[in-house]
């Protein structure tokens, strides 16, 4: 027990490596061995991270289960784990859609070992940039997820797999150049990566550095963070790659793009852009509460513009991180000030909103990936009353787009009214337009569930068997159940936040 | 007396090498036998000493010193520290997986494998040498064996073409070199080519800016510094598989090594006044070879660019006379020399089984040699310095010691990785990925056992040094120390 306590992020973190070796190891004919192996061993991290969040406790301040070991002595780079009420959920969030996508990923049929070593990797990298307290792992991190995703979407994906997946890589490798340059420019002036450290002394900074004056030095390195945290969460207009990706990707991987891979940046937010730079994203706190509106308006429309269903979804994610950026735009702003009791209430929205958004984004592309597997089409307008030949589908559809909504009951509206609440004081102008992006969300989820649900039984399908699968079912219903959960009784999760986001920005 | 470790190192290839020759030439698997023994020998010595180097005493271990010309001052004098100690290591690997992967050699396998093992005793030779005169013979001893294995065992259709041009470029770089070594030697007043006894000569200020562009530019032929580094990728297009890999991996650290070891280190002041030209001379290998990788058709020489762009960061490294540059560069060099070594080895087996190079003639290599793929994508990470394997490694301490002294170049650098990424992630998806074409779908099989086998041991070594670094930076980082303060800075 002892040992299990001391270690715990570690066998979290390395569980999912361990299984992607075990099943390297298995004969690649034994398709059916290789997925339940991969499957019930990816219950391993998700029942840790369950024992996670009952022994993590939130009344106490700063990071929990810290691990601390030297990795790279020579530039001064540790093994640092850690995490407090932010990180808790994410973890959580991760090791569950993980395996439910490789349970929905049991429908992949060609080099079935390949796609689940992949899918575990990836695993490990996500985690481990939510499990990091050093700033160079945490970069290690956060590029080495990019490969398994990268393969993932390249190998497995439809058509234009090739264009989308280059894409994807190279953006967001792009977008970590900055982030790469500007971490080793805080090593060579602080001399540590270790971020409880850089808490502490890189806002002590003075003088000049580099023959510039800190200030300045501050703001690019401040914009450098923000452009690879942009690219991934995405925020408008760096969201280009999204579309594609999302849309090329198998179900699975769009699943975990969606549900915690977008995370990851906003995350970088929290865990790195505010704390680090307090001044800077107060004065640029209205640049990203702009951008943040925009791609809530913008995202909507797009979204109510599409005819293929996965982009449709695709579009929605630009949507809904809207909301968590505008959430951690308006706490930028009101840090310490008179509002600050706002700033709270919003950061908690934001942080709420990224878990709500893993259930709902990665439920609506399991679903998108279930009619697509029956139908072999994406196109809107070659659905239609479809209620009527899968009953059950379409009400989980339904109950998942009320989700992805904000229905009142159900995990987006808790969130999305904290943000909303919390922002509104403090960014009423943007809040305002935020909320005209509300009503076009509502418009286009209804256009979707209409077009694939309603209307008359499109012909085609007539004699097919479109109902929703047993061990599809079974994989969406954890999300449904956290969805409703959540919104009945948001406590159980909003404390652990909450203790979280007073600690860090009280 | 110590047991002479590093002479037996330096002295089995050789010594293997004339057993093979007095081989009956029939007898391949006798000579393939041989080859592999005495590579493996070489190989296990070289991993003991690495390990048993001690770290915390520091300093050059395992020292040798017997006079050899004493009326010349030359003596006999090797030792490793901690900037050659893994460069011995490297040499030892790419040896031993280049026998591996030249089994398949039928075309006078008896004088390959000798001419192979005389060039490896040369460039072992030439990396342990703490005397002047030792390093140019055991330097020469390694580019003279390169031409005949190209021209000899090359690509029939440019052989005599590259083998020449390359021959022609590090004679004259190491004749240049040569003459700047003897204008030390009669200018210190020492009488002695000892280099550790060079380093205290304190030539004048005067004397250093003269010679110091003429010893630098002549070892960094060999380096591939922009504009010398044309005669590569014909060489490496060239060359047979086994000589591409000990060229590229190895020999073309051995000359941003010696550049650095000889002039860097002997002439610090002069190096302090010249290396900011190195250092834009080397963004623009980083940058512009990485471009030109990205528009080649031959699979060779988008590997022989993507290496003259990896050894413009080893040279930036060194140039940015900062400890974590230098240990950059160190790990940059290993790393570099590996991946290269794993680059061209499976180069040579696709080759191999489709006789054409050309990428667009090629596709769906993954299906028929699954670990091939697998390995060549590790090294392609590891070249755009994805963490987790050894590129990251080194090329974070690489780009941080660039940073302390120009932070504008430091962000060039970087930009040259993501190019690197975009031609490397293109080359695998086409010849690995997509459809094979009809006309090799039905004779192309799996590599070989042996094959397999070289390719995993360079591929986990990637693996573990980015995962783990702990067992070569510390070491690095003694040798970056006792480098920096030689330089005096």
């Amino acid at each position: 027990m002892d040992f299990l306590n001391a270690h715990l992020l570690t066998l979290i973190l390395f569980a999912p490596t361990a299984v992607a070796l075990l099943v390297l190891l298995l004969p690649a004919r034994q398709v059916g061995v290789i997925r339940w192996v991969a499957f019930i061993g990816s219950l391993a991290p998700l029942g840790l991270s369950v024992f996670l969040w009952f022994g993590y406790r939130p009344a106490e301040p700063g990071f929990q289960f810290q691990e601390f070991v030297p990795w790279y002595q020579a530039i001064g780079a540790n093994y640092h784990l850690g995490v407090d009420g932010i990180s808790v959920p994410m973890v959580l969030l991760t090791t569950l859609l993980t395996s439910l996508a490789i349970l929905i990923s049991f429908s992949i049929r060609e080099r079935v070992r390949a796609y689940m070593v992949l899918f575990l990797l990836l695993e490990t990298g996500l985690l481990g940039v939510f499990l990091s307290l050093d700033l160079l792992l945490f970069f290690v991190f956060w590029e080495a997820g990019l490969v398994p995703m990268y393969f993932l979407i390249n190998q497995w994906g439809s058509e234009n797999r090739n264009y989308a997946s280059l894409k994807f890589l190279i953006y967001t490798m792009g977008g970590s150049l900055g982030l790469l340059l500007a971490i080793q420019m805080i090593r060579l002036v602080v001399g540590s990566f270790d971020l409880p450290v850089l808490y502490s002394q890189w806002n002590l900074l003075k003088g000049t550095l580099f023959g510039v004056p800190v200030g300045t030095v501050k703001i690019l390195a401040f914009w450098a963070f923000v452009i690879a945290f942009a690219i991934k969460v995405p925020i408008w207009p760096f969201h280009t790659w999204l579309p594609d990706a999302h849309a090329e990707a198998p179900t699975g991987g769009s699943i975990i793009l969606a549900g915690v891979m977008l995370k990851l940046g906003a995350y970088g937010f929290l865990r790195l852009l505010l704390p680090l730079y307090p001044a800077e994203a107060h004065d640029f706190a209205g640049v990203l509460g702009g951008l943040a509106v925009a791609g809530i308006v913008l995202g909507a429309f797009a979204s109510w513009g599409q005819k293929d269903f996965k982009r449709l979804v695709a579009y929605s994610s630009v949507n809904h991180m809207g909301f968590v950026v505008l959430g951690i735009a308006a706490a930028a702003w009101a840090r310490g000030s008179a509002s600050s009791g706002d700033a709270v209430l919003a950061l908690n929205g934001a942080v709420l909103q990224m878990f709500n958004h893993g259930l709902s984004a990665a439920g609506m592309f399991l679903l998108v990936g279930v009619l697509y597997e029956r139908t072999h089409t994406r196109q809107l307008d070659d659905y239609g009353g479809l209620f009527a030949l899968a009953p059950l589908y379409g009400g989980i559809l339904i109950f998942t787009s009320m989700g992805s909504l904000g229905l009142p009951g159900l995990g987006g509206f808790i969130s999305e009214f904290l943000v909303v609440r919390g922002s509104w004081p403090i960014f009423t102008l943007y809040t305002a337009i935020a909320m005209v992006g509300l009503l076009i969300t509502g418009a286009y989820i209804l256009k979707a569930v209409q077009k694939v649900l309603h209307g008359p039984v499109n012909p085609q399908w007539q004699g097919h068997s479109l109902e929703i699968g047993v061990r599809e079912a079974l994989a969406i219903s954890p999300l449904m159940i956290l969805m409703l959960a959540i919104g009945v009784w948001p406590a159980w999760i909003l404390n652990m936040i909450n203790a979280a986001v007073m600690h860090l920005f009280g | 007396m110590t047991f002479p470790i590093l002479t037996i190192i330096i002295f089995t290839p050789l010594v293997t090498g004339l057993i093979i020759l007095l081989l009956p030439a029939e007898r391949k698997g006798m000579i393939r036998g041989t080859a592999l023994a005495g590579a493996t020998l070489a190989l296990l010595l070289s991993v003991v000493t690495y390990f048993s180097y001690d770290t915390r005493a520091g300093g050059y271990q395992f020292v040798e010193k017997v006079p050899w010309v004493p009326e010349w001052g030359i003596s006999y004098h090797v030792g490793v520290n901690g900037l050659n100690l893994p460069l011995v290591l490297l040499t030892g690997l790419v040896m031993f997986t280049g026998v591996l992967i030249s089994w398949g050699i039928e075309e006078r396998t008896r004088e390959f494998f000798a001419f192979l093992f005389v060039l490896a005793t040369g460039v072992f030779g030439a990396f342990v040498s703490l005397d002047l005169f030792q390093l140019f013979f055991f330097y020469e001893l390694a580019v003279f064996p390169m031409y005949l294995l190209i021209s000899l065992w090359g690509w029939p259709k440019m052989r005599e073409y590259a083998a020449m041009k390359l021959t022609l470029y590090l004679f004259v770089g190491s004749v240049l070199a040569l003459v700047g070594a003897l204008a030390m030697y009669f200018a210190s007043g020492l009488h002695t080519f000892d280099m550790l006894e060079l380093q205290q000569a304190g030539f004048s200020s005067a004397f250093q800016r003269l010679w110091f562009p003429v010893v630098f530019l002549g070892f960094a032929v060999l380096g591939g510094l922009f504009p010398l580094h044309n005669w590569s990728p014909d060489g490496y297009a060239a060359a047979p598989t086994a000589a591409s890999m000990f060229h590229a991996g190895v020999l073309k650290n051995l000359g941003a090594f010696a550049a650095f070891r000889v002039a860097v280190m002997l002439f610090p002041e002069a190096a302090r006044f010249y290396l900011p030209w190195v250092v834009v001379l080397a963004l623009i290998n980083v940058i512009y070879a990485s471009l030109i990788a990205m528009v080649q058709t031959d699979l060779k020489y988008v590997i022989g660019f993507s290496s003259v762009s990896h050894m413009g960061l080893v040279m930036m490294g060194f140039a940015s006379l900062s400890a974590t540059g230098i240990l950059g560069a160190g790990l940059q060099m290993f790393s570099h020399g590996v991946m290269t070594a794993l680059f061209f080895a499976v180069v040579g087996m696709v080759y191999d089984r489709a006789h054409t190079r050309e990428i667009p003639q090629l596709g769906g290599f993954a299906k028929k040699m699954p670990l091939a793929a697998v390995t060549f994508t590790l090294a392609g990470l590891a070249s755009m310095g994805m963490p987790g394997l050894s590129g990251f490694v080194a090329e974070f301490p690489l780009l941080l010691g660039v940073w302390q002294r120009y932070p504008l170049v430091a962000i060039l650098a970087a930009i040259g990785v993501v190019v690197t990424a975009a031609y490397i992630l293109l080359l695998i998806r086409r010849v690995f990925f997509g459809s094979m074409p009809a006309e090799l779908e039905h004779h192309v099989g799996d590599i070989t056992v042996r094959d397999k086998a070289a390719i995993i041991l360079l591929a986990f070594i990637l693996v573990a040094l980015g995962v783990y670094p702990g067992w070569m930076a510390p070491l690095v980082q003694s040798g970056a120390a006792a480098a920096m303060k030689v330089l005096g800075v």
